[in-house]
């Protein structure tokens, strides 16, 4: 098991081309977040625990869809850290696995109105599934 | 001057009056903008996961069709743009994603990220330039008080983006003065909208886009402008009632046409 | 023939451990000309040092090579010991076989095959050494200071007392530097002008310090013991030996709309101002941007209210030429620009200030006459926020890498002092870390927290956004792990600080090196800390690195003996490791003197006799006593004319040779 999370975790690590280590634990992300109040694990900790190989945690956790993709802590990060790009490959991560599907095309219907842009749909499929 | 122009496909749609007007003012300043045969959407939101390669060859296409046709690339839609111009970077600085899309591609001549992407307001300032726009406005919007919502897709991050001062932006309010209004700094301008999350958390949006329009509000706005078609669905469906009345949200483009009288 | 004794020292452990002694040893005995060769586990030692001497009359060398650390560390001692036994000192070699192998390598073998190669480099280059001579040169017993804040005031004063001259150039048109800025001081809280003010009236009494205020370094030759300096005088436009300092000028002069900044520009000043009322000298000066006369030719209103007819519109700037035996540099620091953290409204609202700026707030004699008060609308703030590390410890490009040291402390005193006049104000203080090493430090920090009750957030400040006349301050309580959103009134800064942007300029003018981040390189950064790298230029105060006031004025009196120290020579043994030309071989192109850094070249015409005709001919002429050795000229000299004692041309393509061997 713990294996299976390091495995993840090295990959996580990879597709993200962040390295977790420059994190220097300031919170300055975390601060930064406009979707903090809906998360459930903070934009710092996802450094911490991709570090530290707690990828079971990260896969279920609730920031995952929160996250806005902002791009406000990658941009005020102070050490280069660009931990939205970590949320990101734990959340494509997740989505590649089996039944992983947040969105699916059957649910649709019921999301449309007749203002909403194209982009926000193109945008959901890609962030939520494969 | 002629571009090589990328619509993108929320502007074919939903977000027609963003495109309609930026060919027609582009047409009044003597700009040519071919539009590209062939473009595919460009996938809305840059995958930012190095190992996506498909979601990345879109925009290569439209990226090398601008080098051969030895064009600049230009943008209008937020999201477009930052798309477009972040995988050009990759492109430019990532050997394996270019190896992996340039194999997989296997076109004439290699893509390196050699085409130039411009988004509109970038053109508007260093092509045309604002005086040149402001001696051009036959109907100035002399008194209005407008904000400028960036949201976060044009600005950031700098590091690619090199747009403007990603905390503290200057282009669309010169662009709004260019125009003979006022501008009106607020400090949430380029805060998120809530972007995709509206799709399956109104309310999160909802919260983002009423700091948004109080903020404009309180800082005396009388109407807000933007470049990106997801953050005016959102700044107008999911702003409470009351702000959205007093607050209207238009294209920035729907009020360069209507200076520049056309 | 050289007779050459080789000595390989252990290091205890340091080299031994990487190295194989024996083989290098045996590896020598092998070599050309040594007659010698043997080892010790501590060479530098006295034991070591007479092992050498012994060897060297025993076996009556010629030459020695030691095989140890680098020749910054000993190369002296093993030249002394050398020396004692008779041998010339420049007939020592060093093998850097610590830091340029056993430190670098970990690979036994592959460390003890180096050590080797680099052994037999030094012998071979022994072979061709000549003993030489090194000569003298006198010593000007005159100190040149630049910079007049705490630091240069303490090495000025601490280098007087021993009874040597000191000029003082300070650019701004008082001396006192930051220091004279603040309110009071950590970590005993006295006030930074009680304590000051009198070291720089002491400074201007003293016998043999000089201030040349208003006033900065133009050019810079010479070397250590004989530097030539010229000083620029900007024209203060009030003639300084009969200006009496009553200030009439600055109160009737009319344009008072520029910003003060002494005061942070919080408040505003005359075109003729002093900066502040202790200032020192106590001379106005015009600032002729601002001067209605300089603008308009109108005006000179200060020039008929003057009682001491000292006003001087016609005074044009002065070049003054001295000389020195040495030089201290104490430019100081200022707080970096925000222009990059937009994020902190800094340039948005005028109640976001930097902790400078809240220094003069505080200040009884600054802009608000030592009260509280918010800037934008002079009212009463009840809600306080400080950030740390604003800037500093940034590897983005956007700040600065570094930690600025001083300003935990001194957040830790604003907002105590707050606390203990205004304990109506809650403070709440944003930090990463908070770093408080020093005597006394931590427990002041503590005091701030536990006894004025100001509230510490382990988090950072993301964004402050000015709402409806307050500051909502977003950030992060990493503790209880949540975003907070505090409702402030004001907003302090505590801002990165970096070197004068004058260090760079005068780092070229001494050839003193800076590092990446534009403070001023020691010689050495444990054993050497107050010099440059630069013979008789020395460092004081935060030019060299963040430092706070206990600190800057040690720091700046052991700079002091160090140019104590050299002034007392009445000679100083000069480097014989110089250039000289071959008169016969130059053909007068100038390369070499385009390249040498020192200005010690100079051309002359001779007479010459070629083929039985006399010729004229331009060849080169090295000054020696202003030759430092680079080799510069050496390397540019198309036909090999140049050649430098010491390390001449045919010992190094030796030592080429023997690496390659
Ligand atoms: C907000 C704040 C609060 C502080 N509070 C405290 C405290 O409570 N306690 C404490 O111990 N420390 C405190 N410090 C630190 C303290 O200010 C410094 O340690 C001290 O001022 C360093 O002195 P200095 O002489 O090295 O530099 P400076 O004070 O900067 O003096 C340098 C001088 O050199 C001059 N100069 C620069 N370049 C040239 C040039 N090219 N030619 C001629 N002159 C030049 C400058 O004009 C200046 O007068 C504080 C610092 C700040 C920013
Ligand atoms: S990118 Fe995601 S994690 Fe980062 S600030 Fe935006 S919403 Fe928060
Ligand atoms: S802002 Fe950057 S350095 Fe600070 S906690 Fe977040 S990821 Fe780490
Ligand atoms: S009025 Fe004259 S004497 Fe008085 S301060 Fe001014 S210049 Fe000096
Ligand atoms: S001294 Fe403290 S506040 Fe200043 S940079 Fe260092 S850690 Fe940050």
């Amino acid at each position: 098991m713990l294996q299976k999370q390091q495995l993840q975790a090295e990959t996580i690590r990879r597709i993200s081309g962040v390295n977790t280590r420059k994190c220097m634990k300031c919170g300055k992300c975390t601060a930064t977040c406009p979707a903090h109040s809906e998360m459930d694990i903070s934009p710092h900790r996802f450094v911490s625990m991709v570090e530290n190989n707690e990828i079971d945690a990260l896969m279920s956790s609730d920031s995952l869809w929160k996250c806005l993709s902002c791009f406000a802590c990658v941009e005020r990060c102070p050490r280069g850290v660009e931990p939205a790009n970590l949320i990101e490959a734990v959340r494509v991560t997740a989505v590649r696995m089996q039944n992983r599907n947040r969105l699916l095309p059957e649910n649709i219907p019921s999301l449309l109105n007749n203002k909403l842009p194209q982009q926000a749909l193109v945008s959901a499929f890609r962030k939520y599934s494969k | 001057m002629t571009f090589d122009y990328y619509p993108g496909c929320t502007l074919k749609t939903k977000a027609k009056e963003l495109d309609i007007h930026a060919r027609s003012a582009a047409e009044a300043l003597g700009i040519k903008l071919e539009e590209l045969t062939d473009w595919q959407c460009c996938g809305a939101v840059y995958p930012m996961a190095k190992d996506e390669i498909a979601t990345r060859l879109s925009s290569v296409r439209a990226l090398a069709a601008s080098r051969d046709n030895g064009r600049d690339l230009l943008t209008l839609c937020s999201a477009c743009h930052h798309v477009i111009k972040r995988v050009n970077n990759d492109m430019q600085t990532d050997e394996e994603i270019r190896t992996k899309v340039n194999n997989y591609m296997s076109p004439e001549t290699e893509y390196h990220g050699e085409t130039k992407v411009v988004h509109y307001l970038e053109m508007l300032r260093d092509t045309i330039g604002f005086d040149t726009i402001r001696q051009r406005a036959v109907k100035p919007l002399t008194g209005k008080k407008i904000g400028a919502y960036y949201g976060c897709l044009l600005l950031r991050p700098n590091k690619v983006m090199a747009f403007d001062n990603p905390e503290n932006p200057t282009v669309l309010e010169d662009f709004i003065r260019a125009l003979g209004a006022e501008p009106v700094i607020y400090p949430y301008r380029n805060e998120c909208c809530g972007g995709y999350i509206s799709l399956e958390n109104n309310e999160l949006s909802a919260k983002k886009c009423d700091q948004i329009t109080v903020s404009a509000l309180e800082n005396k706005a009388d109407m807000l402008i933007t470049a990106c078609p997801l953050c005016m669905y959102n700044l107008d469906a999911n702003t409470n009632s009351e702000h959205k009345t007093k607050l209207p949200i238009v294209y920035f483009t729907e009020l360069l046409a209507q200076v520049l009288d056309i | 023939m050289q007779r050459i004794g080789v000595f390989v020292c252990w290091c205890g452990t340091n080299i031994a451990a990487t190295v194989d002694i024996d083989t290098v040893v045996e590896a020598m005995k092998r070599e050309p000309g040594v007659v010698h060769s043997s080892d010790y586990q501590y060479m530098c030692s006295e034991a070591g040092q007479s092992r050498i001497r012994n060897a060297i009359k025993e076996h009556n060398l010629t030459g020695i090579v030691v095989c140890a650390c680098s020749p910054r560390m000993h190369e002296t001692t093993f030249r002394k010991a050398a020396k004692a036994a008779g041998l010339n000192e420049f007939m020592v070699e060093i093998a850097n076989i610590r830091e340029h192998c056993a430190w670098i390598h970990k690979d036994r073998t592959e460390a003890t095959e180096k050590a080797v190669v680099l052994a037999r480099t030094a012998v071979a280059k022994l072979n061709l050494n000549k003993p030489l001579t090194p000569g003298t040169s006198d010593v000007v017993k005159r100190a040149l200071v630049i910079g007049g804040g705490i630091a240069g005031i303490q090495s000025a004063l601490d280098i007087a007392e021993a009874g040597y001259q000191v000029d003082i150039v300070e650019k701004e048109p008082t001396i006192g530097g930051k220091m004279a800025q603040l309110d009071k001081t950590f970590p005993t809280l006295d006030c930074a002008a009680c304590i000051l003010t009198p070291k720089m009236v002491e400074a201007a009494q003293h016998d043999n310090i000089n201030l040349i205020t208003y006033s900065e370094v133009d050019s810079v030759s010479g070397f250590v013991g004989n530097f030539t300096v010229k000083i620029r005088k900007k024209a203060r436009s009030v003639k300084a030996d009969i200006c009496s300092g009553c200030g009439i000028c600055t109160e009737k002069c009319p344009s008072k709309k520029a910003k003060s900044e002494f005061n942070m520009g919080l408040n505003n000043r005359s075109a003729i101002y002093i900066p502040f009322a202790q200032a020192i000298p106590n001379v106005p000066v015009i600032d002729r941007d601002q001067c209605i006369k300089f603008k308009t030719g109108k005006c000179g209103l200060c020039a008929k209210v003057c009682p001491a007819d000292a006003i001087d519109f016609s005074q044009q700037d002065e070049i003054i030429e001295q000389k020195y035996g040495a030089v201290v540099l104490a430019t100081g620091f200022k707080p970096i620009k925000l222009d990059n953290f937009d994020e902190y409204s800094y340039a948005a609202s005028q109640d976001v200030i930097t902790s400078l700026e809240l220094e003069r707030i505080m200040n009884a004699a600054g802009p608000t006459g030592g009260k509280l008060l918010r800037p934008s609308d002079k009212k009463h703030p009840h809600t306080m926020v400080f950030v740390q590390c604003v800037g500093s410890r940034d590897t983005t490009g956007c700040g600065k890498t570094y930690c600025s040291k001083i300003c935990c402390m001194y957040t830790a005193k604003h907002a105590m002092l707050i606390r203990e006049k205004y304990p109506d104000i809650d403070v709440h203080v944003f930090y990463i870390d908070v770093r408080t090493p020093g005597k006394n430090f931590d427990e002041f920090y503590r005091r701030a927290a536990e006894d004025y009750g100001v509230n510490y957030i382990k988090g950072m400040v993301g964004k402050v956004a000015p709402t409806n006349g307050k500051l909502m301050v977003q950030g992060s309580d990493l503790i209880a792990d949540r975003q907070v959103i505090i409702e402030a009134d004001m907003v302090v800064l505590a801002t990165a600080i970096e070197p004068d942007q004058t260090a760079k300029s005068l780092a070229t003018m001494l050839t003193a090196s800076i590092d990446t981040n534009n403070f001023f390189t020691e010689a050495h950064p444990k054993l050497r800390p107050v010099e440059s790298p630069t013979a008789g230029v020395f460092l004081s105060g935060v030019c060299q690195g963040p430092k706070d006031i206990p600190e800057t004025v040690a720091q700046a009196s052991a700079a002091a003996v160090k140019v104590v120290g050299l002034l007392s020579k009445d000679k100083l043994v000069s480097n014989p490791c110089v250039a000289g030309s071959n008169e016969l071989l130059c053909n007068g192109c100038s390369n070499c003197q385009h390249v040498c850094p020192y200005g010690a070249i100079d051309y002359v015409e001779k007479e010459f006799r070629i083929n039985g005709k006399i010729k004229i001919r331009r060849v080169a002429q090295v000054n020696e006593a202003v030759c430092q050795g680079c080799g510069a000229c050496t390397v540019v000299c198309p036909s090999g004319a140049m050649d430098l004692k010491g390390f001449t041309n045919q010992q190094i393509m030796a030592e080429v040779d023997a690496i390659c061997r």
